[in-house]
């Protein structure tokens, strides 16, 4: 601190006062602690829990022990976590591709100035702002075999003839929930990637439009490469959410019929809280892990490259 | 532009439009009719000749009145918003400083902090509620407000932190050198000069926020337990559906209102949502 020495004739410099905070090191210290306080309590701490768990035999209540990786080498023979795998990997790559289609799609089609344009935009983001659950009662009630209005659609339109039991059939009830999945993710897809459309600059497409080339080839050479870094991030950011889905099985099939639509979170639900397994259903949980971790260090990667070019 | 005839206007651009619109809302109307629809006419079977989708003659205020009279329904709006608020606060509070500290000011570590945030952005709530859950009742906080208001962060802060390093990052320097030249501290300079530039990123932060935390189920589901201390979605879809019982009507209700304060508070915000929704996917 700063001890002066006054009265005997010394001349006295007054030391700057101690301000810790001008240290860039310490104000940001400061600044990231409670951000690193709650990350590590809650992430840090459960994430290391987690994997404690999986390799112990605790249910809801009772205290387990040590057994190694039994949970996971039961899951290796377990028929129902096989199906959970594919089931994961299927309702992921194929509602990607349609979000994807279909977002860059709509996209496009809302790039473009017509009247309404800002209340249209406003309505479509609609599925993705209100809370999935609710939204997928309504589709559940939809669906419903015997009071379906979509049943009744095709019908009228003359496409069925008798009922379709959307929920009831295994394939049908992964059909039902691809198609609520792609409703709720299309706004996000095309919304994003219409951002992305407006930082490419129209003096291109006007450019080759001038030198005589098609929409088409246009959008393959002009518009597809530039938007290419937001598709990147905006797919992977999508599987990583859609591969982690709980919400849209849980309420329209709880992972019915038979398993048939099953997948990672909803079987460690029923397994870890359902059951009150928590060390088989924490185990399933940090399966989904390799496979996000490798998600993450490629989208890691691929933004670098895109930021140092 | 399109070029050419009307007809190609209409092919290539309206009727698209217009499918994708019809598609994407089609969910809301079918809420909002079942909502005032009568049991008489809600439980009639497609087949019926007298089914009429699209509309009824006889709306009835029936599925509203039991959803405030014969639920919590009321209470379960109050308890998400309480939360969804204070969650809100906090993340946002955590966020800007620490969005602030690894986009403006250099110290070791810098990178791999930021990375190390950006990593559990991408952490989805499914691979940990299960120690957490356990972690919540270590704690004793499981089925009260708490247990929500203090995991809510763990998805919000590395999102408002990277949506804020966006807009921080942006500011010129100069703005702040000037203010400390001046002789405002680093602290008074972040205060007092960045901060309000960066309001607006403040703001799409926050209504990002509330309303993911509004619309978040596994944690609700899973860390709270009693009737009264649940959220719209979770106390929607443990007190509406009893065994195999639907109740259609009041389920959708609640669906509805449900789904109304984050409609509203997003309509007024409309562009601060788009640019948070974006700005959070392009870093």
């Amino acid at each position: 601190m700063a001890a002066t020495t006054a009265g005997t004739g010394e001349i006295v410099i007054a030391k700057p006062r101690w301000r810790p905070l001008e240290s860039e090191g310490n104000l940001a210290l400061l600044l990231l602690l409670p951000t690193l306080a709650l990350l590590g309590l809650f992430i840090a701490y459960p994430f290391i829990k987690g994997i404690l768990l999986s390799v112990q035999d605790t249910r809801v209540g009772i205290d387990g022990k040590f057994v190694g990786f039994d949970n996971f080498a039961r899951l290796a023979t377990d028929p129902i976590f096989h199906a959970v795998v594919w089931n994961t990997i299927f309702y992921t790559v194929v509602t990607t591709i349609f979000k994807l289609i279909l977002g860059l799609w709509l996209a496009i089609l809302l790039n473009r100035d017509f009247k309404f344009k800002a209340v249209t935009r406003a309505f479509i983001l609609l599925p993705f702002i209100v809370p999935t659950v609710l939204a997928c009662f309504a589709w559940k009630w939809m669906f419903d075999p015997t009071f379906s209005v979509i049943n009744w659609g095709l019908y009228k339109l003359g496409l069925i003839t008798g009922a379709i039991n959307w929920l009831g059939d295994g394939d049908l009830a992964m059909l039902s929930i691809i198609i609520v999945n792609i409703w709720r993710g299309v706004p996000f897809f095309a919304i994003s990637l219409m951002a992305g459309l407006q930082t490419i600059s129209p003096d291109l497409q006007e450019a080759a439009a001038i030198d005589g080339a098609k929409p088409w080839q246009r959008f393959i050479h002009i518009t597809w490469p530039l938007l290419l870094p937001v598709t990147m991030v905006v797919v992977l950011f999508s599987v990583i959410q859609t591969f982690a889905d709980f919400q849209i099985v849980y309420v329209m099939t709880g992972g019915g019929p038979a398993n048939a639509t099953h997948l990672f979170a909803t079987y460690a639900y029923q397994l870890g809280i359902g059951t009150g397994l928590l060390s088989q259903g924490a185990a399933v949980s940090l399966a989904m892990f390799p496979i996000l971790f490798a998600i993450v260090i490629f989208q890691l990667m691929y933004i670098r490259r895109v930021e140092t070019r | 532009m399109i070029e050419g005839a009307a007809w190609r206007r209409w092919v290539f651009f309206r009727i698209p439009t217009g499918i994708f619109l019809i598609l994407l809302l089609f969910p809301f109307y079918w809420m909002i009719i079942t909502t005032f629809r009568p049991d008489g006419e809600l439980y009639r079977p497609w087949r019926a000749a007298n089914y009429t989708p699209f509309w009824t003659w006889n709306p009835t205020t029936a599925h509203l009145k039991y959803l405030f009279g014969e639920t919590s329904f009321m209470l379960w709006m109050w308890n998400t918003m309480f939360i969804a608020v204070v969650a809100t606060a906090i993340s946002l509070f955590c966020g800007v400083l620490a969005g602030y500290a690894l986009s403006r000011l250099k110290f070791s570590g810098a990178g791999l902090l930021g990375t190390l945030i950006f990593v559990t952005y991408l952490v989805p709530q499914t691979l940990l509620f299960i120690p957490l859950s356990d972690i919540i009742r270590g704690y004793r906080i499981g089925d009260t407000p708490w247990a929500l208001i203090l995991t809510y962060p763990t998805f919000l802060i590395p999102f408002c932190t990277w949506l804020m390093m966006g807009y921080f990052k942006a500011i010129p320097k100069e703005l702040e050198e000037c203010a400390r030249i001046d002789g405002a501290s680093r602290f008074q300079a972040m205060l007092y000069i960045v901060l309000p530039v960066a309001v607006p990123g403040i703001l799409s932060a926050l209504i990002f926020a509330f309303t993911l935390s509004w619309n978040e189920f596994i944690y609700a589901l899973v860390f709270l337990s009693s009737p009264e201390q649940k959220t719209v979605p979770v106390g929607v879809v443990s007190e509406l559906i009893r065994g195999d019982v639907f109740f259609w009507g009041p389920l959708m209700a609640g669906a509805l209102l449900g789904s109304i304060p984050v409609a509203i508070v997003y309509s007024f915000f409309v562009e601060h949502y788009v640019s948070g929704l974006t700005g959070s996917v392009k870093g």
